[in-house]
């Protein structure tokens, strides 16, 4: 009982932090803010993947988007703009109807989520994932899992070749 | 125990707050920021169903191939702005019209 108070205390502790930081990624000003706003998303989307017992994929997302995608977005942040530029504002347009729009979908969602029965069974339990994922990945889904790597391998000779300097 | 619906709710409000960034912004990377709401927010789902049909894994392996173009579309949609910020010395989306007749 007591137990089940914490973990509900720290769920909706991260839940707020997820959609809170989202929420300063859209409606910040400043781009430097919306981005390191980014990493705390990142960062609380992990622990509710920690909660759904991913263990895996909370270290995963970690490390990819954490440690990759958000130095990426910030170095396209600081790239883009002159380092002595402070107002790194980033302009707003069609808000209203934006707003409108996104609440719209957000209610159509989340109506039709919780008056869906889902063929829910009873939730796992939080053994380590990783055995299990590695194995799948090798017998089930190693086609996906070769393409993805062949995916890589083209997105990363993709943006060499586009941001290269071509000399005349 | 917390119920699948609260994972639910979460992942739509990162979808639709992703959405709104997608639609506002004019800046380049900043709507780039928006497209990785909406893919955490997908990811989200598939882990939250994943964990609550009796531990089937196909919906973490989703989780992670998503992860995977997610990264690779990253590199390359940020090759591209650095691409046309070369070119038109902006990265202002409303600016990138050159194809426009």
């Amino acid at each position: 009982m007591d137990n089940n108070l914490l973990a509900q205390i720290v769920f909706y502790s991260f839940a707020v932090l997820t959609v809170g930081s989202a929420a300063v990624v859209v409606f910040s000003k400043s781009l430097i803010r919306s981005a390191f706003a980014l990493l705390f998303t990142f960062f609380g989307v992990a622990a509710l993947y920690a909660f759904l017992g991913a263990d895996f994929l909370a270290a995963a997302q970690m490390v990819i988007y954490v440690g990759g995608i958000l130095v990426l977005l910030l170095f396209g942040v600081m790239l883009t703009h002159k380092l002595y530029d402070l107002n790194l504002r980033s302009e707003t347009f069609q808000f209203v109807p934006a707003l409108v729009v996104a609440a719209a979908v957000f209610a159509v969602i989340v109506t039709f989520m919780l008056r869906t029965s889902w063929h829910t069974g009873p939730p796992a339990s939080d053994a380590p994932t990783t055995a299990a994922i590695g194995e799948l990945l090798m017998t089930d889904y190693i086609l996906p899992f070769e393409a993805a790597s062949i995916l890589l391998l083209v997105a990363m000779i993709g943006a060499a070749m586009i941001v290269r300097r071509r000399s005349e | 125990m917390i119920g699948l619906g609260h994972f639910l709710v979460i992942s739509a409000a990162l979808f639709s707050l992703g959405i709104m960034c997608v639609l506002t912004r004019k800046n380049a990377v900043n709507v780039l920021m928006g497209v990785e709401l909406i893919l955490n927010s997908a990811n989200i789902n598939l882990v939250a169903f994943s964990k609550f049909s009796a531990g089937n894994m196909s919906g973490q392996i989703f989780a992670i191939f998503i992860i995977v173009i997610a990264a690779a579309e990253a590199a390359v949609a940020l090759a591209i702005v650095l691409s046309m910020y070369r070119i038109i010395k902006s990265v202002d989306l409303d600016r990138a019209d050159t194809l426009k007749g």
